[in-house]
């Protein structure tokens, strides 16, 4: 409970200024209500991961590196690879965040992405088996947030498919076969809107996601499908307005999605 | 929908479920307040094969000290599973899934009571899950809703929980375990049947758009009807229906 994502009171006139915005159909920082930070993605950025990636959406910074190892598989599922994700809040990223163990903050965060990329099957995790029933690749994301300015859901959900996208499985380092690109089938992209008053806003900034009542991240995939959904906050939504919201990180999610591969490609975009 | 594949078929010729259920229809509920003599409020549910108790301390003075709030109270909601509540023994404690269900289901709570009215307090909801067979937290936040109630605590209106999904490509309501390990998508919900409103709402899975909102209308109706069984057993509950109440 040490850490807390709201930097706390945003002053009252700060409060009043953002509503007062709002009703112009604008925001704190000029964007529009759909409108999502700049993102700029590197990927490659960590030589000694198998795959990484170093996300900035607008001020928000956050570095996921992926490992890949060989594992026993799980008991049910013998013929697959296994994914874990994990976040860490470091303290050098936010006044706010404090060293010691995962908040649930920290959790909530991981389990979140972890579903987005889990549910859709973006990993394609039966081409990841060494040897059925006793040796799979086990793919660990890692994910550090370096510089904490709102939104980590996203950063946290474009860094991970950056990275994965960039992630080659090292066979020659456990001299068992070549080297091969991670495969994979999906690539799902989580979209976080904040619902201030009653208006919803697309990527919450830091002054933002402080003075919002309700938060939901819709997690959706390139072909259009639902993947994972996650409510947070204090306040509550009408059934229109998680309708309306669905449909806007549709499409929202489909434009950082060519984003994200688009830059993958390259060293940076 | 952890990836596992069967061979199970969770839908028959006839359309009915693997519990004889149709798409739309809920597992029996039974509910019941004051339960725990000691608590503030209490209440105990079984839906289904889920067994769950929940339990309310407070408002109290909120310690440690740094996590009181000057304006309102915090309400602190622990969601554990027994050892025993599940196939496979689970190691006691908080896990990551709990904690995040601790979470969501807090702060779905906070948006329902009437948290200003008690400041620097905590209200401190325990719900212990004594036996699980899916939907355990909708079923944990709607007895936690009733013993909220039951200790007096004054709210806006009751929470109402309930999932629905997608199993065999059929959008069900309230899913039980084997539809819930072999199906395909869960939502998970949470309701303010007066107003409508969504206090809790996750979902995983891989629904279209028109499967997701079918899914989210069936669990919306369904609180509805679960709404006035909590209302019923209030109600009985004061009128001295029970006998040990």
């Amino acid at each position: 409970m040490t850490t807390k994502f709201s930097e706390g009171v945003v002053a009252e006139s700060k409060r009043n200024y953002i509503k007062k915005l709002a009703l112009q159909g604008t925001r704190i920082d000029g964007r529009g209500f759909d409108e999502v930070r700049p993102i700029k993605i590197k990927t490659g950025f960590i030589k000694r991961a198998d795959g990484s990636a170093l996300v900035e959406l607008g001020d928000t910074k956050v570095l996921v590196g992926v490992k890949i190892e060989p594992g026993e598989p799980f008991p049910d599922t013998p013929n697959m690879g296994i994914m874990t994700t994990n976040v860490e809040l470091v303290p050098l990223a936010s006044p706010t965040f404090e060293p010691g163990p995962p908040s649930e903050e920290a959790i909530e965060l991981a389990r979140v992405v972890d579903r987005g990329i889990r549910e859709s099957h973006a990993i394609d995790l039966e081409k990841l088996v060494i040897e059925e029933g006793e040796k799979v690749w086990v793919v660990f994301i890692d994910m550090h947030v370096l510089d904490y300015h709102g939104n980590l859901f996203d950063a946290c959900g474009i860094a991970a498919l950056a990275a994965l996208n960039d992630a080659i499985v090292p066979a020659e380092r456990f001299e068992v076969g070549e080297d091969f690109k991670l495969p994979m089938n999906h690539y799902p992209v989580p979209v976080t809107f904040a619902k201030i008053g009653e208006w919803i806003v697309a990527d919450p900034n830091l002054d933002e996601e402080s003075i919002a009542k309700a938060r939901l991240t819709v997690t959706t995939s390139e072909e259009g499908k639902i993947n994972a959904m996650q409510k947070g906050l204090y306040g509550t939504f009408t059934y229109e307005e998680v309708k309306k919201v669905i449909n806007r990180s549709l499409s929202i999610g489909q434009k950082v999605r060519e984003q994200i591969l688009g830059g993958a490609d390259g060293e940076e975009n | 929908m952890m990836g596992m594949k069967s061979d199970i078929k969770l839908i028959d010729d006839n359309g009915l479920r693997i519990d004889g259920r149709l798409p739309n229809q809920l597992r029996p509920i039974k509910m019941e307040v004051g339960v725990v003599k000691r608590a503030n409020g209490s209440a105990y549910i079984e839906w289904g094969g889920n067994k769950i108790m929940a339990a309310v301390y407070g408002p109290r003075e909120a310690y440690p000290k740094h996590v009181q709030e000057s304006d309102r109270a915090i309400i602190r909601a622990r969601y554990n599973m027994a050892a025993f509540s599940v196939d496979e023994r689970k190691r006691p404690g908080p896990d990551r899934r709990s904690v995040e269900l601790s979470k969501v289901i807090s702060e779905a709570l906070t948006s329902v009571v009437f948290v200003e009215k008690f400041p620097r307090t905590a209200i401190d909801v325990y719900i212990e899950v004594l036996q699980a067979d899916a939907g355990t937290r909708v079923a944990g936040i709607t007895a936690a809703s009733l013993a909220l109630a039951h200790a007096g605590i004054p709210m806006r209106d009751l929470v109402v929980g309930c999932a629905a999904g997608k199993v065999d490509g059929v959008v069900v309501l309230d899913l039980n375990k084997e539809e819930d390990n072999f199906g395909e998508a869960d939502v998970p919900m949470a309701i303010l049947p007066r107003t409508g409103e969504i206090a809790l709402l996750q979902m995983d899975g891989d629904l279209t758009y028109e499967e997701l909102t079918n899914a989210m209308e069936m669990a919306m109706d369904a609180a509805r009807e679960i709404y006035k069984m909590e209302i019923e057993t209030l109600k009985s509950a004061y009128r001295g229906d029970d006998d040990d109440n």
